[in-house]
């Protein structure tokens, strides 16, 4: 690797560009025919179209068979504890604000352990892309219901069919407060680079959620929005505001209630982008304003006269 | 207004008219309501003690009510060293009957009770203390104007004071208008009107008790006095320390350090924040970092069991961070404004499988800056998470010590994002881990992983059996390493001897008093305070060889085998039969007297004279 023959960070010597074989690191350990292998090649080209400096991509996740993806991916990056990487996270983002900061998980890891991480990460917005790969099972603990397995779905701790009520990702997310949502397929690679390379220029807390077939546990989940499968992908046209009539039916991202309907839309609903908001201030953002503020007011004294001062007020 | 009580007892209180008499050592406790500001009153005598060179000392309850309820405030006051808050008082400050009637056996005989007399009705035949009635709450309306109600009247007592101590009134208005300074000129007008009703308060009904609390010259080349509280001294303690990150929830009685840091950190370009929960708040402490920003998180016994799963994998990944645990009463949310000193086994322990962390254990206010230091020393130098065990006597009350040499003593720490050459392995078997924060060009081209899965040196998961027992080896062998860069420990008083006693946390002053009486009775007794919990110093067994008998005094339970969770530990440690403990569980700090009766009992003494001075300094020495 060229960047390692650097002595120096950010080195004037150009770099060479980030590659798929930069960026593979260990096999992964998923089974054959698993959706996520298709979401980690498609995020492999993310990080080749983003070209961001390699060291300053940072992958992080939770516990589950998703969350093992930060070990398939040449970045700095960790596997945390069960359902709390969006706070660890969120931590990285603030506490250096020009990382790449990227969290994977599945279903149970974001929306059942960690649903409260999910809806406060959403208020709070730091900068950080959360991709969830939604298989509708639990898959590393071998087939228990998840948050959003379908009513009816026979799992070893409901043999008789789920009768709780499955979450509704999009209408959670929209209601979360993210500033960025967007739903894609795993079946769709071009889709899902779109869907991840939007969601990671988003200036702040961006989730995609992409369903993403467990094959040894939930065959068959997502096959109606599968085309070779018999069903049909729709894809959420975006408003071009070009004037045309035909534009007046497309969807507008910036619209929270038109964004909320197409979440309301039955099974298996749309895939593209239902929400976007580039008005709301990250935290990193307005942390800095808060910093830049205090330390004006404090007539940018130097931490030791900060210190001193305040130990005098206690004489 | 002053009830004639002398006649009665041989200890009746009357000084010579007019003149005051000299004291050096004087207890006041102030018993109201939670809502009256009585903690306001304490904090300007603490302040005004640590600005006149005097030593001092204070002790709060606070109700866990919202609004109201009762509580104290006791401020020590002297010129010699003030190392608790006084078992009883020689002032009691009565605001309401109830208090009144609550304090009035913490009262020495001789001692004086100023009662607001618009509420209390002291005991008409109770002559062993002066009673004083003035009315407080309409002397107040009166002086500030009726719209301000009842609020002031506290002020209006810390003007009678004044007048009663003859206490440093420049100093004093002082303190006021800087406390007040900040809002508008009405509260410092109102506040400095009641302050002045109070002080001018007719003398010839004080007459009987006045007093002077000597004034020690500093002495030369002395650092100036601070004045402050456990929870404050931490706080900067860790700015000190260069710590600029950190995440909590709120919880009492915790919550003043976020509060304090939330609106500091800014300042030193740092973040603080609140999460919404204590496992995001660790979590979060945890990412900053590992961002390469050594980071800060904090709560209290509910809130360390929460975050118990995420120090587990701060263990396994090998990550610094500080953990502050101001402990309270437990289990469950117990006594959430009480002392009590039963998270020690949890800090320790508290995580699934073999997780050893770092746990330190101020003993003053004092140490709460220096230990804060420490832990952040330790922390970074063996990327380890260090809990620092302080407790809500400790977090609350105010002593004066001397101002830190800051130039000294303050850490400037940035992200080491220097590239890392291709040798560099995150977990490595024999050196110890030093991980490269995101940002750091890795030499090798193989970026690293921190991870909670067993791992190999490089940081792959692995299930290897001989890979577990060596990186478990290394994770303990570490922790035990910590123990060498402790400075050695000390003990006070005989150096051998009948008797060690042992303490940690806020246990330091009454053990080290309780040291002096038992002295003072013959007894060779000297005096351990443990400030490294975990690892232990090293030498303790010297240390313990040297004396008959070990008593560890402790604020928790004896538990299902005999013994208080330190003295557990000690014992485990060095199967020593003889450390025994002295526990209590009653929600407040120990007395002097208490540790001195419980120590003779404990060791069959008939010989020793537990009580300290039983009559107040403020009684007049008998013809």
């Amino acid at each position: 690797m060229s960047a390692s023959a650097t002595p120096a960070p950010a080195a004037t010597a150009p770099r060479a560009p980030l590659t798929k074989k930069v960026l593979t690191a260990d096999h992964p350990t998923w089974c054959p025919g698993c959706g996520d292998f298709a979401v980690l090649a498609a995020f492999y080209k993310v990080l080749e179209k983003l070209n961001y400096p390699q060291e300053k991509i940072v992958t992080f996740a939770g516990i589950g068979c998703s969350s093992r993806f930060p070990y398939f991916v040449n970045s700095h990056g960790g596997h945390y504890i069960h359902g709390r990487a969006l706070p660890f996270a969120a931590g990285i983002s603030l506490g250096g604000d020009d990382l790449h900061v990227f969290v994977f998980g599945g279903d149970g890891d974001g929306f059942s352990i960690g649903g409260n991480h999910l809806v406060h990460t959403a208020r709070k917005n730091p900068r950080l892309t959360y991709v969830i790969m939604d298989n509708s099972v639990y898959g590393l603990t071998k087939k228990q219901t998840s948050p959003t397995s379908p009513l009816g779905f026979k799992s070893k701790t409901d043999p008789w069919g789920a009768f709780d009520q499955p979450i509704n990702p999009m209408r959670t997310l929209i209601n979360s407060g993210a500033t960025f949502v967007a739903r894609s397929h795993a079946t769709q690679v071009n889709h899902m680079v779109e869907m991840m390379l939007r969601a990671a220029q988003h200036d702040g807390f961006s989730v995609v959620e992409i369903l993403s077939e467990c094959v040894e546990f939930f065959e068959g989940a997502f096959d109606s929005s599968v085309p070779r499968k018999g069903g049909t992908f729709q894809a959420i046209e975006l408003k071009k505001n070009d004037g045309t009539p035909e534009d007046a039916a497309r969807h507008d991202p910036t619209d929270e209630l038109a964004a909320f309907q197409l979440a309301l839309e039955p099974w298996p609903g749309k895939f593209g982008v239902y929400y976007e908001n580039k008005q709301r201030p990250t935290k990193n953002a307005l942390e800095q304003k808060l910093i830049a503020a205090t330390r004006e007011k404090n007539k940018h004294a130097s931490d030791l006269e900060l210190l001193q001062k305040t130990f005098a007020r206690m004489r | 207004m002053v009830s004639n009580s002398s006649s009665a007892t041989p200890e009746g209180s009357k000084s010579a008219a007019g003149a005051p008499r000299s004291l050096n050592d004087v207890v006041i406790r102030l018993a109201g309501n939670s809502q009256d500001g009585i903690q306001a009153v304490g904090g300007f005598l603490a302040r005004l003690a640590g600005r006149s060179a005097q030593e001092v000392m204070t002790y709060m309850t606070i109700p866990s009510t919202i609004s109201g309820g009762p509580s104290i405030f006791q401020v020590r006051m002297g010129t010699g060293d003030i190392l608790s808050a006084g078992d009883r008082a020689d002032v009691l400050v009565a605001f309401y009957q109830h208090s009144y009637e609550h304090h009035r056996a913490s009262l020495r005989p001789g001692g004086v009770l100023l009662y607001d007399s618009d509420h209390v009705q002291p005991n008409p035949d109770d002559h062993e203390v002066t009673a004083v009635g003035v009315p407080f709450t309409s002397a107040t309306v009166e002086a500030v104007g009726g719209s301000a109600k009842e609020k002031g009247k506290n002020i209006y007592v810390l003007g009678l004071l004044a007048r009663m101590f003859d206490l440093n009134v420049a100093k004093l208005t002082q303190l006021i208008k800087e406390r007040f300074g900040g809002k508008n000129e009405d509260i410092v007008r109102n506040a400095l009107l009641a302050f002045d009703a109070g002080y001018a308060y007719p003398a010839e009904n004080l007459q009987q008790c006045l007093y002077r609390l000597e004034e020690p010259a500093p002495a030369p080349g002395a650092r100036p006095q601070v004045t402050t509280d456990g929870n404050s001294a931490i706080s900067y303690g860790l700015i000190a320390a260069g710590v600029r990150y950190g995440a909590a929830y709120p919880i009492t009685p915790w919550s003043s350090i976020m509060e304090t840091l939330r609106t500091e950190l800014p300042k030193y370009g740092g973040i603080f924040v609140q999460c919404e929960d204590e496992i995001a708040a660790i979590s979060t402490a945890l990412g900053f970092s590992y961002s390469g920003n050594l980071a800060i998180t904090g709560s209290s016994g509910p809130g360390l069991s929460l975050k118990a799963e995420a120090l587990g994998w701060a263990v396994m990944a090998e990550i610094p961070l500080i953990v502050v645990n101001i402990q309270r009463g437990g289990p469950s949310t117990g006594l959430p404004t009480n002392i009590e000193q039963s998270d020690l086994m949890q800090a320790i322990y508290g995580s699934h499988g073999d997780a050893p962390r770092v746990v330190l254990a101020p003993a003053t206010v004092e140490d709460c800056f220096y230990i804060s230091l420490e832990a952040a020393r330790i922390a970074r130098e063996f990327s380890t998470p260090v809990i620092i065990l302080s407790d809500q006597a400790l977090a609350t009350r105010i002593e004066a010590f001397d101002e830190p040499d800051l130039p000294k003593l303050m850490v400037e720490a940035k992200p080491d994002r220097t590239p890392r050459d291709a040798a560099f392995k995150p977990y490595p078997l024999d050196t110890p881990t030093r991980h490269a924060p995101p940002g750091a060009i890795m030499g090798s081209g193989k970026y690293p992983i921190v991870t909670g899965l067993e791992h190999d040196e490089l940081g792959h998961p692995t299930a290897n059996p001989a890979l577990h027992a060596q990186m478990t080896a290394k994770r303990r062998e570490k922790i035990k390493a910590v123990a060498n860069t402790y400075a050695a420990p000390e003990v006070f008083g005989d150096q051998e001897g009948d008797l060690l006693l042992v303490g940690w946390g806020c246990t330091y002053g009454p053990i080290h008093e309780a040291v002096g009486r038992l002295q003072a009775s013959g007894v060779k007794v000297g005096h351990l305070q443990i400030r490294h919990i975990h690892p232990l110093d090293n030498g303790l067994e010297q240390i313990f060889a040297k004396y008959q008998h070990v008593r560890v005094v402790e604020i928790n339970d004896e538990g299902l085998y005999g013994h208080g969770q330190l003295t557990t530990l000690l014992r485990a440690r060095f199967c020593d039969p003889k450390i025994q403990s002295i526990t209590k569980t009653d929600g407040l700090t120990f007395r002097v007297s208490e540790i001195v009766e419980r120590v003779a009992k404990n060791l069959g003494l008939t010989t020793i004279k537990t009580g300290a001075r039983s009559h107040s300094v403020l009684a007049a020495p008998r013809a």
